[in-house]
């Protein structure tokens, strides 16, 4: 072999492990959705956090290589250090620390002040199980609808722990499906609670809720612990790692711990949390008929779970006397997409009375939406596990 | 001295619960799973000979290492085969099996025990802990047992015992699952059953909204009784009855009024909010010069403007 030779077959075999040798007509596709996910969220500022990491890990999980030459990079490939990141999603132990962040940044009080409220995060659950029904009905195994319709529950942490446990197959597609509604919430809500309000449920103000002492919030996270996973026991890493970050939060002496918990915690698992379930939408996992009928689904269980938070406060308003109505423009806050949802009520109450502020009671259905969907979830899980 | 006892009993308790899952977790949940007394055609050992064998499950959702747990077939002598220290293998992966060799010749391995077991007549086997007296599980062979028939649970760790022949139905199966399981049972059912998810539906709303509803009603109930426990202090600091106390509550500034004195003082005094409902005041003290002023720096990040 002459030196020439010898050149152009190494150069040769470089090119072969390049990825404009490797790429496929599905990796294009897939980057494009990757920029506009990160277009989405420079430009139109729809949930940055998530939208950034989860769009460039797009990119980074569909940059085209040669999967025979074991270069051991790909997040599916054992012992590459994106698979081993990606544990942290495959054995579902990123969603309960981002449990601990939103139970350490979130405040109960609006709840537990009037608790009347969770029963409207309760309502809304019936996005995911309107979703497991219509799932079924288009062929999905039970475990496999079960873990698409908790998209349902607009909990993007929530969906890539069940999906992990109950369709591993299709963690992909559900996450970045989750992720996507969660960041269109202000364009799928507002269209709906117009739809089923009139404009006199709209004025409807709410009575200022009381003011709740620290007493009482450091009794909530116990006795909301107990008492969930007592009834769910399959919702423990959630719900547990929820209330626990709440208990560090109220209990005044371990502030350093709730900072930690909320900031540096949450916004790191944050990053690779979204990053890995980026870089986990392969092409060639990613781009099938399933995942349409994925994104469909989770679209439709948006929908019902938003109506029914609305509807639902409709018909308890029938049980209220009259000056302890609930204007149902908070009911759509009862999916669990903290505070996104709770804003969108607010700004829509505005809209129609401009000093009549309703995130503070938004703020009630909220939460009880994140606690009504871990419940869900640790339903699904004890059922079809 | 107070603070030395709470210190105490902490440490106390936090050794108590130590020692919980050792044995709640651990080896007790060591089983006999499956038994061949008389051995002809079924598995062969290392050493290419077939001797009857007694597998093992750990029903654990975590390994367990079983080394110096006793192994045995006699009542009077518990501590009959220790199981060796310093073997990797003696750590049995979760819900997994292991074969022990009823052989008679502990030289050859872990695996192989200084007993036998005897065709033809009742067969008792247990296991003890490593303290010798703690029984983990145990069981009696039928002497009705033949040749390469086992005596085995009718599910992985748990249910009852029963033949296996090594038919169709009652297959015999040495280190592995006794239910060979193709699909999630649970989930089957659940096609079978409930194929449109209606049923699925109404169990779990129902248990939703139970559990949001007893934790509404049981705050609804604590709300109460902090009011009411609250008030008691009041009227005890103001040396005042119920009657005077409900006057004086209505007398108080709306929350209203306070926000706007509040926000005066805030407005007023540069005060500082710190968190939620508290009202800091802090005398701010600028020390440093815009040289070290990070928004002078070189590295700022760039923001949306």
């Amino acid at each position: 072999m002459s030196f020439g030779e010898f050149l152009m077959n190494n150069l040769q075999q470089f090119w072969e492990l390049t990825g404009f040798a490797n790429a496929q007509a599905g990796n294009f596709v897939m980057l494009a959705v990757g920029l506009f996910f990160i277009w989405l969220a420079i430009k139109k500022n729809f949930e940055p956090m998530l939208l950034v990491p989860i769009g460039f890990g797009i990119l980074i999980g569909n940059v085209p290589f040669n999967t025979g030459a074991g270069l051991e990079v790909g997040i599916y490939e054992e012992g590459s250090v994106l698979n081993i990141l990606y544990n942290g999603v495959a054995a579902g132990w990123y969603p309960p620390l981002i449990f601990l962040g939103i139970g350490a940044m979130t405040d109960f009080s609006a709840l537990i002040a009037n608790p009347k409220l969770m029963l409207i995060g309760a309502a809304a659950q019936f996005g995911i199980f309107g979703a497991y029904m219509v799932a079924l009905a288009l062929g999905f195994s039970p475990d496999q609808a079960g873990a698409i319709a908790i998209i349902g529950g607009a909990d993007g942490p929530t969906a890539i722990f069940l999906s992990s446990k109950l369709a591993p197959n299709l963690m992909g597609a559900i996450a970045v499906s989750a992720y996507s509604y969660m960041a269109l919430v202000p364009v799928i809500q507002p269209p709906l609670m117009r739809l089923f309000t009139t404009k006199k449920e709209r004025l409807i103000r709410m009575k200022p809720a009381r003011a709740v002492s620290q007493n009482e919030k450091i009794i909530f996270p116990i006795v909301g612990m107990l008492l969930t996973c007592f009834v769910v026991p399959s919702g423990l890493p959630l719900l547990g790692m929820l209330f626990f970050g709440n208990l560090l939060r109220e209990c005044g002496v371990t502030t350093r711990l709730a900072k930690t918990a909320s900031n540096a915690l949450t916004d790191i698992v944050t990053i690779l949390l979204g990053m890995t379930v980026g870089a986990s939408t392969q092409a060639s996992q990613f781009l099938t008929p399933q995942t349409i009928f994925i994104f469909f689904l989770g679209f439709m269980a948006f929908i019902i779970a938003s109506s029914s938070g609305v509807l639902f406060v409709k018909l308890f308003n029938l049980l209220l006397p009259k000056d302890k109505k609930i204007n149902p423009l908070i009911g759509n806050a009862g999916v669990s997409a903290v505070p996104m949802s709770a804003r969108i009520s607010n700004n829509l109450g505005l809209e129609y009375d401009p000093s009549n502020y309703l995130l503070m009671h938004a703020m009630g259905p909220n939460v009880a939406g994140v606690i009504g969907s871990a419940v869900a979830a640790g339903v699904l899980l004890g059922f079809l596990a | 001295m107070k603070k030395r006892m709470i210190f105490k009993a902490i440490a106390l308790m936090l050794t108590a619960t130590a020692a919980l899952p050792a044995f709640g977790q651990g080896r007790s949940a060591l089983r006999i799973n499956e038994v061949m007394v008389e051995n002809n055609n079924s598995i062969v050992d290392d050493y290419g000979r077939r001797g009857a064998w007694i597998e093992l499950f750990n029903s654990n959702f975590a390994p367990l290492e079983i080394s110096s747990v006793y192994l045995t077939n006699d009542k009077n002598n518990k501590k009959l085969y220790p199981v060796p220290l310093g073997d990797v293998n003696t750590r049995i992966p979760k819900r997994q099996h292991i074969i022990f060799y009823a052989d008679g010749e502990p030289n050859k391995g872990t695996f192989h025990t200084n007993f036998t077991l005897k065709p033809g007549q009742d067969n008792w086997i247990g296991i003890y802990d490593a303290n010798g007296e703690t029984l983990i599980d145990e069981v009696v062979i039928p002497a009705s047992l033949t040749a390469d028939q086992t005596w085995a649970r009718s599910e992985d760790g748990a249910g009852e015992w029963m033949l296996r022949t090594g038919g169709e139905d009652d297959y015999i199966t040495p280190s592995s699952a006794n239910v060979i399981k193709d699909t999630n049972r649970k989930v089957e059912q659940f096609a079978k059953l409930d194929g449109n998810g209606l049923g699925m539906t109404v169990m779990a709303m129902c248990i939703v909204f139970s559990a949001l509803l007893v934790l509404c009603l049981c705050f609804y109930g604590i709300g109460k009784i902090g009011s009411a426990v609250s008030k008691m202090n009041k009227m005890r600091a103001h040396g005042v009855n119920r009657k005077q106390a409900d006057e004086v509550q209505k007398t108080h500034d709306s929350g209203e009024e306070i926000a706007a004195i509040v926000m005066a003082l805030h407005e007023h005094l540069d005060a500082h909010d710190r968190e939620n409902t508290v009202l800091t005041i802090n005398k701010v003290k600028r020390a440093y010069s815009p040289w070290n002023s990070k928004i002078y720096g070189l590295r700022e990040i760039p923001g949306r403007h």
